[in-house]
């Protein structure tokens, strides 16, 4: 099983790990897969009040490729809207880290991370609007 | 010592060719289990992944349809359990590994000259509505006579049956295409042209039905269990791409049996009307037993076989040349020679002079003890 | 030792993957040479001096593998590899004796080609007990005897298991096969050579050796046929009648020369090397607990091979680890399964948690590994397990105090 050059650079030199407040407004945090399948992942996007993502961290409990699909994720969304962030598709990561056929479920799970948090995002968004609105 | 003598027998085993030599004690060396995912297994790897395009290019074969297996008696017992056919329809002169790998087979009768009868195919395929495996080899381990295979696969095939052909004693010294010949299942052992012992290959055509007998670790595509055999692989491999540019020409045998006959004119070579291996010469030394010549062409520094050598060293009548309808008396004074890769042209003169010598001494004075026998 | 010389290169990663295949050491090679190239002969060509001297050499070898286990030669079968010995032995007096005994006992731990062998012959119509063992990986004596019967044909149980090193009492198991009239039949690739093995002793029946696995050449093994009392076997693969009719095929002389010559420098050895490896696998383990909280050695310590070492870091997936410490060969599972992303059945079968499975390693040391070996794979160990966890969502859980089966995990 022969590696990219692009996903052992993900897999050696990680980008953004850590982990961001996950009890703060503007952060969204989607923790996807099981302990037990081999592979966690926990995904987090700091949305600016502009309406982009200004920060994404994560951290994974996995091989080699989650941990580069979940590192790619974090370089892509930075700077995007939570709309275009959405669109990211596994066919992308899987074929900008040529993963192998086995690794494929690493990409999926990627996908499911930043939908995830997107939705966690929103989720906390609505009901702050609701809040608003109560109080209004 | 070893510069002294002359092997003339390899159709039993053929020394190692240098170059496989050089492959196998670097495998060796190298260790490493394929089946890590760590670089040690990874090289280990691809040495198998190489030797398997190799060992698949000298029989026009794609690399996924080669199965390694411990040698040829292996490749034909699972060929035989594996295509899934109860019905088998076997020549007469198939190797015993073979022969024995299954009981209750049909047994398809040869013509004199060695050659397995078409219209003998055609008619016991027709007997049965049974889905039958025909197994005919490609050339013949003591007569080197080569059976129209092609053929044997279109009677076969329109009739619904499947074919596996032992090639063992083919491949390497001349040539064989698998998916040319259209055979369903085809055995190899390297030993034969000059990689090392215990190893070998089914080649198994893709989308010919395949039961796996050895069950365990998933190698060989699920395949043939076991870890596989690194070093003999890499040596297979690297044999085969040597003996695909150096196949045999009939030139010298030709020779050898016309200088043979001059000697004693009464002299029988089996096989001799019909397509045969370049390397195998089966001949008769009217009066002197096999052994008796085995032994005296021993003591004179020239290895050659009475017969095949699987039969654990007893020294039996040739099944072989008795289904060629050959007298069993005169079936025991019949001897294999056999040339390989290292043989020279001094190697033949000195056959032929050793066996003048002996047929001078000993020619009819040992045919009462032949026939008592 | 000029031997690690010729073994390892400064370039090449430290190999401690023993229990996937050693290499091969050098005074087997050199003994096997001549067998490749002067002396050439097929062992079976009893009618020339080449046959005869191949011959000699595949004997000699025939005994020194027999010396190894207690044995006769004449009760050594060659075959090729540990795989075709386990196959021919369980389907082999599976099907002799068929008419008179139809139940199969083995474990749940076995090695792949047992338990596959034991489907298939559960498909023909076998009953087969697979028995579970403890917590430590060993079987309970009381329930081996509970599950023998007296249509046990026979009892298939390994000396040591290849992923976590425990050897199992089979000196007890023996006896209980004998008592109950069943076959013992005990798949040894990872216990010839390393651990004292007395087919008379331990009551074996019939016993598969690996080349591979004790410093020789692969793609040969034997199987250990008792003849008193008899063993009888229904061959697999037939042909020229080789090895008394139990498996035909031209013997691979120097293949075979090396087995035996690997069984005698083992056993020379054995003691020494047992003293030697244990002290290693201490050092190493000592300094991984130093330094690294929460990792755990699974199966039992004490009754285990000194060259196996089989740990969960908890919270660090196991192929991630593998491929940062790629200066080590190890494994995470066996050899066999780990292209597939199954967590290893073994340690599922000694109740390690799921998730705990997926953070094992399996260390293997063996002759030529070095203390200075051990000491750079410990450091190599330490540094990214320590990076891996900072990276691992539950390890930052566990930090936090949260119960990580607490969560509602979404399968997938």
């Amino acid at each position: 099983m022969a590696y990219s050059e692009k996903l052992l650079d993900h897999y050696e030199n990680p980008r953004n790990i850590g982990s961001l407040d996950k009890n703060a407004e503007d952060v969204g945090t989607g923790l996807v897969g099981a302990p037990a399948c081999g592979d966690v992942m926990k995904l987090q996007i700091k949305v600016g009040p502009d309406g982009l993502i200004e920060d994404a961290k994560f951290k994974t409990f996995g091989c080699g490729s989650a941990i580069a699909s979940s590192s790619l994720v974090t370089e892509w969304v930075k700077g995007k809207t939570i709309d275009e962030a959405e669109t990211i598709k596994n066919t992308d990561i899987a074929k900008h880290l040529a993963l192998p056929p086995v690794k494929i479920h690493c990409s999926v799970l990627a996908e499911d991370a930043i939908k995830a948090a997107i939705a966690d995002y929103r989720a906390k968004a609505s009901k702050k609007d609701e809040t608003r609105e109560a109080a209004e | 010592m070893p510069d002294a003598f002359t092997y003339l027998d390899h159709n039993a085993t053929s020394p190692l060719r240098p170059a496989a030599f050089d492959a196998v004690v670097e495998a060796l060396r190298a260790g490493g289990n394929p089946s890590s995912v760590h670089r040690v297994g990874r090289t280990a790897r691809a040495r198998v992944d190489s030797a398997r395009r190799q060992v698949a290019a000298l029989i026009g074969a794609r690399p996924s349809e080669v199965v390694f297996t411990s040698g040829g008696t292996e490749a034909n017992n699972s060929a035989l359990a594996g295509a899934g056919r109860r019905r088998m329809l076997v020549s007469a002169v198939e190797h015993d590994s073979v022969l024995k790998a299954a009981t209750g087979m049909e047994i398809l009768s040869v013509q004199g000259n060695g050659i397995v009868d078409l219209g003998v195919l055609e008619k016991s395929l027709a007997a049965s509505d049974e889905p039958a495996l025909v197994s005919v080899m490609f050339a013949n381990n003591e007569t080197g006579v080569l059976q129209p295979i092609a053929d044997v696969v279109r009677v076969a095939h329109a009739a619904g049956a499947l074919v596996h052909c032992d090639a063992v004693q083919g491949a390497g010294k001349v040539s064989v295409d698998f998916s040319g010949l259209g055979v369903d299942y085809l055995s190899l052992s390297a030993h034969k042209f000059g990689g090392p012992a215990g190893i070998g290959a089914l080649v198994v055509r893709g989308g010919a039905p395949f039961v796996p007998d050895r069950l365990g670790g998933g190698q060989e595509s699920n395949r043939r269990a076991g870890t596989e055999n690194v070093a003999g692989i890499a040596g297979f491999g690297i044999a085969a791409t040597e003996a695909r540019s150096g196949l045999a020409t009939t030139e010298w045998r030709d020779h050898l049996e016309a200088a043979l006959l001059e000697i004693a004119p009464t002299a029988q070579v089996y096989g001799a009307g019909a397509d045969r291996l370049p390397n195998t010469t089966c001949i008769s030394m009217p009066g002197v037993r096999a052994e008796t010549q085995v032994m005296a062409l021993d003591l004179a520094g020239i290895c050659v076989s009475a017969g095949a050598a699987c039969s654990s060293g007893k020294v039996t009548r040739s099944a072989v040349l008795l289904a060629m309808g050959v007298e069993p008396a005169e079936a025991e004074t019949a001897l294999r020679i056999s040339f390989g890769w290292n043989t020279c042209f001094d190697d033949i003169e000195r056959l032929i002079a050793a066996w003048r010598d002996l047929y001078t001494r000993v020619g009819y004075s040992d045919i009462g003890h032949a026939q008592a026998a | 030792m000029n031997a690690i010389a010729q073994i390892r290169r400064n370039d090449q990663p430290i190999y401690l993957d023993y229990q996937a295949t050693t290499p091969m050491d050098p005074r087997v090679l050199e003994a096997m040479m001549p067998y490749f190239t002067y002396k050439f002969g097929n062992a079976h060509s009893r009618s020339h001096s080449y046959g005869w001297e191949a011959e000699e050499g595949v004997e000699k070898a025939r005994a020194q593998l027999a010396k190894l286990i207690g044995a006769d030669e004449k009760e050594v079968i060659y075959t090729s590899g540990a795989t075709e010995s386990n196959n021919l032995a369980i389907k082999g007096v599976a099907d002799f004796y068929k008419d008179r005994r139809s139940h199969i006992v083995t474990t749940v731990t076995e090695h792949k080609c047992v338990l596959d062998t034991c489907r298939h012959l559960e498909q023909e119509g076998f009953t087969v007990t697979y028995l579970p063992v403890q917590q430590n990986g060993l079987v309970d004596l009381d329930v081996l005897r509970a599950a023998v019967t007296d249509k046990t044909v026979v009892v298939s149980i390994m000396a040591v298991n290849n992923e976590i090193g425990v050897i199992q009492p089979l000196a007890e198991i023996g006896k209980i096969c004998r008592e109950k009239g069943a076959f013992f039949h005990t798949d040894a690739a990872q216990a010839a050579g390393k651990i004292p093995l007395d087919v008379e002793a331990m009551n074996i029946d019939l016993m598969s050796i690996s080349g591979h696995k004790i410093y020789g050449p692969k793609g040969i093994g034997a199987l250990y046929v008792r003849r008193k009392p008899r063993v009888r076997l229904a061959a697999m693969i037939h042909g020229g009648g080789q090895e008394r009719g139990f498996r035909s095929g031209t013997l691979p002389t120097p293949l075979c020369v090396g087995l035996g010559e690997a069984a005698e420098i083992c056993m020379k050895e054995m003691d020494g090397e047992a003293v030697r490896l244990t002290k290693l696998r201490d050092r190493m383990l000592k300094g991984l607990n130093a330094k690294l909280p929460e990792i755990y050695v699974n199966g039992d310590l004490d009754q285990r091979i000194p060259g196996n070492l089989n740990i969960s870091f908890a919270h660090v997936e196991g192929e991630s680890l593998m491929m940062g410490i790629k200066n080590l060969s190890v494994s995470s599972g066996s050899a066999c399964t780990s292209a597939s992303l199954e967590p290893s059945y073994v340690l599922r079968a000694l109740g390690v948690e799921e998730e705990m499975a997926h953070t094992s390693l399996r260390i293997g040391l063996g002759r030529f590994t070095t203390e200075h070996e051990v000491d750079t794979a410990v450091g190599e160990l330490v540094h990214h397990v320590t990076k891996l966890r900072q990276m691992s969502p539950l390890w930052e859980m566990s930090q936090e105090g949260i119960d990580i089966k607490s969560i509602e995990w979404a399968a997938h």
